[in-house]
């Protein structure tokens, strides 16, 4: 379908999949089995310019919106979750800055990560605090112009690679979440260490580490925003990456599709290519309806959040959900056109079905999303009363 | 600062290409035009030369207006200028008639420390052009570069890539390089390139600009013309002899003469 892209906005989306088909696409099966970081790749993209995607201008980036990193993320994520998510874990760590740093902030980190030399990461995440993430116990504690940090981080992406770490930690436990702040730390300040990598079920080719800090001991210009701000700088960088995870699960589904699709024209059963076979057609029409519905979805949502809207929480997670869940579904239904050969690892498909369900978990799990949902629409017919 | 001319061509992409059993040319409608593949690792090896040891890169191609899409294509990785040589009189040019147009070109732009091309272009695949344009300017031409290193003072070392390894050469600037697939991994091009090259200016320099004469251009000033495309025979067996130069040379020129006598 024709989405009425800018002419820089087809650019970008060219250049994006030209990186996925020739750079992502040869690598991905190697670094899925290697659990490799792609480097290379990271390389390729900030060669490209796209590192800067998000980042205004006036920080070295192409200050772009919501909507181009939809389009950025799609293409790279027909090529690979993985590469996309260790790339798109940056921009996670940059939009606290983004949004809530100083100026002297922004011009210290925003060029190096917009000129891909930075890698960023954000940490909030604990093994007690998950889906609850006000159960977080890392604290920040104020000692003259210095905070004192200790604690451990779970699951991290992009833990040990990344330069820069946005770390949600509680200046004020009495206060609870209003207690929480967030700051900068850097991979090589004393104290910090990182945990063993995660074998995990997919996106193998990014990295999933804990941060551990030991007394880290930060001059006070690392925090951002005021003290007690944590909490509403988690919540907004969650709603600008949400449609990005939405993005992911589009270009993952649509590969999908395209590999099944290219398999049943070519596989032969009871003397016809199986895409002849109705059932098999059917399962190929409803996959195809279920990515286009998502894409328009996601778009529309990206389209928005670009309007500079109040608040987005409620169309950013239903982008999310809507989208992941529905990859999960495709990239099943892709392995099951596919049979025995789905099943291979020689055929890409069963890897999609892997990385796919990562998506319905991270950056808020789907059923969260439904909670955000729910409780917009419960404050909206409140307030129709 | 050095001054580094690359030369492109716009061809058809290769997978798709088709002859015309009459004329012998190539079917060019409905096919897609790209940059001649290995002007690819030409266009890369200029702009490592150019971000190590300081400089500029100019485009250069010949070819009809719609070349000049392969410029700015070429620019979205980073060239710093292009120039299309563009002009009736230049069609239907063999590689003699193109080198010479090349040759002024380069001339006009006041010379250039290093120009490099592919090692031969996917269409013809005739691999003159640029034994000639180095001919025609009088400087030193080195073939199948697949390694550059900066020896410093002007001097470039060069490995060659051969059918049995490679032999390593220096060269003093200015000449011609050609290089091979082997030198280098092209760069994606870049975003904000690309939104540069779309809004340059490419000058078209033509039959005038270049102030040559019509007889040497184009068809007029061709020494050969295509009469039958055909499939090149497969290799024969190949020898390799080792001993004393003038040996080699007088074994090499009586095997010759029996070769001829057949």
């Amino acid at each position: 379908m024709d989405y009425l892209l800018t002419e820089e906005q087809q650019m970008l989306q060219d250049l994006a999949r030209r990186i996925a088909y020739e750079k992502i696409k040869p690598a991905r099966a190697r670094l899925d089995e290697a659990e490799e970081f792609p480097w290379e790749i990271l390389k390729d993209l900030a060669q490209a310019d796209l590192a800067g995607t998000i980042i205004p201008e006036q920080y070295g980036g192409l200050g772009m919106g919501a909507f181009e990193n939809v389009l950025l993320l799609e293409a790279l994520s027909e090529g690979c979750v993985g590469v996309a998510v260790s790339f798109a874990a940056s921009f996670l760590g940059a939009y606290p800055i983004m949004l809530y740093g100083s100026e002297e902030q922004k011009q210290t980190y925003l060029p190096g990560i917009a000129q891909g030399n930075t890698l960023a990461a954000f940490a909030l995440t604990e093994a007690q605090a998950g889906s609850d993430a006000s159960a977080i116990a890392t604290t920040a504690a104020k000692d003259g112009d210095a905070y004192v940090l200790n604690g451990t981080k779970q699951w991290i992406t992009n833990a040990g690679v990344a330069d820069v770490n946005v770390i949600i930690a509680l200046t004020d436990k009495a206060k609870g979440p209003r207690g929480a702040s967030a700051f900068i730390v850097h991979k090589d300040d004393p104290g910090v260490s990182f945990g063993k990598k995660e074998r995990k079920m997919g996106i193998r080719a990014s990295v999933t580490r804990e941060i551990i800090l030991e007394e880290v001991r930060i001059p006070k210009d690392r925090l951002i925003g005021r003290e007690g701000q944590g909490f509403i700088i988690t919540m907004k960088t969650l709603d600008l990456a949400r449609p990005g995870a939405g993005a992911m699960a589009i270009g993952l589904a649509q590969s999908a599709l395209d590999e099944a699709a290219s398999f049943a024209k070519e596989r032969h059963q009871f003397g016809q290519p199986i895409f002849a076979i109705q059932a098999v057609q059917h399962m190929l029409a409803d996959m195809a309806v279920r990515v286009e519905a998502s894409r328009a979805l996601v778009y529309a949502v990206a389209r928005y959040i670009d309007t500079d809207p109040k608040d987005f929480s409620k169309e950013a997670a239903m982008s999310k959900v809507f989208a992941t869940d529905m990859a999960m579904q495709v990239a099943i239904d892709a392995v099951q056109v596919m049979g025995g050969h789905g099943y291979m690892r020689d055929y890409p498909v069963e890897k999609m079905m892997r990385d796919a369900k990562i998506l319905q978990i991270f950056e808020g799990t789907n059923q969260i999303m439904r909670n955000i949902i729910g409780l917009a629409l419960s404050k909206e017919y409140t307030k129709k009363k | 600062m050095l001054k580094i001319i690359v030369c492109i061509k716009q061809v058809p992409e290769t997978d798709k290409v088709r002859l015309d059993p009459e004329t012998h040319t190539l079917i060019r409608e409905g096919v897609q035009a790209i940059i001649n593949p290995f002007d690819l690792y030409a266009l890369e090896a200029g702009l490592r030369l150019k971000e190590a040891q300081g400089g500029q890169v100019t485009l250069l191609t010949m070819g009809p207006p719609q070349a000049e899409a392969a410029l700015r294509e070429a620019l979205g990785y980073g060239a710093d200028e292009a120039r299309l040589l563009s002009d009736r009189a230049f069609a239907g040019a063999d590689t003699w008639a193109t080198a010479l147009t090349l040759a002024q070109a380069v001339r006009k732009l006041g010379g250039a420390d290093l120009i490099f091309t592919g090692k031969q272009a996917i269409d013809g695949d005739t691999a003159q052009v640029g034994p000639m344009l180095a001919t025609i300017l009088g400087i030193p031409y080195v073939a199948w570069a697949r390694k550059l290193t900066w020896a410093g003072d002007g001097v470039l070392e060069v490995e060659r890539l051969l059918d049995h390894g490679y032999d390593a050469l220096r060269v003093r600037l200015p000449a011609v390089v050609s290089v091979v697939k082997e030198i280098n991994e092209p760069r994606v091009p870049s975003f904000k390139a690309k939104m540069q090259a779309k809004k340059a200016v490419i000058p078209t320099w033509t039959l005038a600009d270049l102030e040559l004469d019509p007889h040497e251009v184009g068809l007029a000033g061709s020494f050969t013309q295509v009469v039958r495309v055909f499939p090149p025979p497969a290799r024969g067996e190949s020898e390799i002899w080792r001993g004393d130069p003038q040996e080699l040379a007088a074994r090499l020129w009586a095997r010759l003469k029996e070769l001829g006598r057949r």
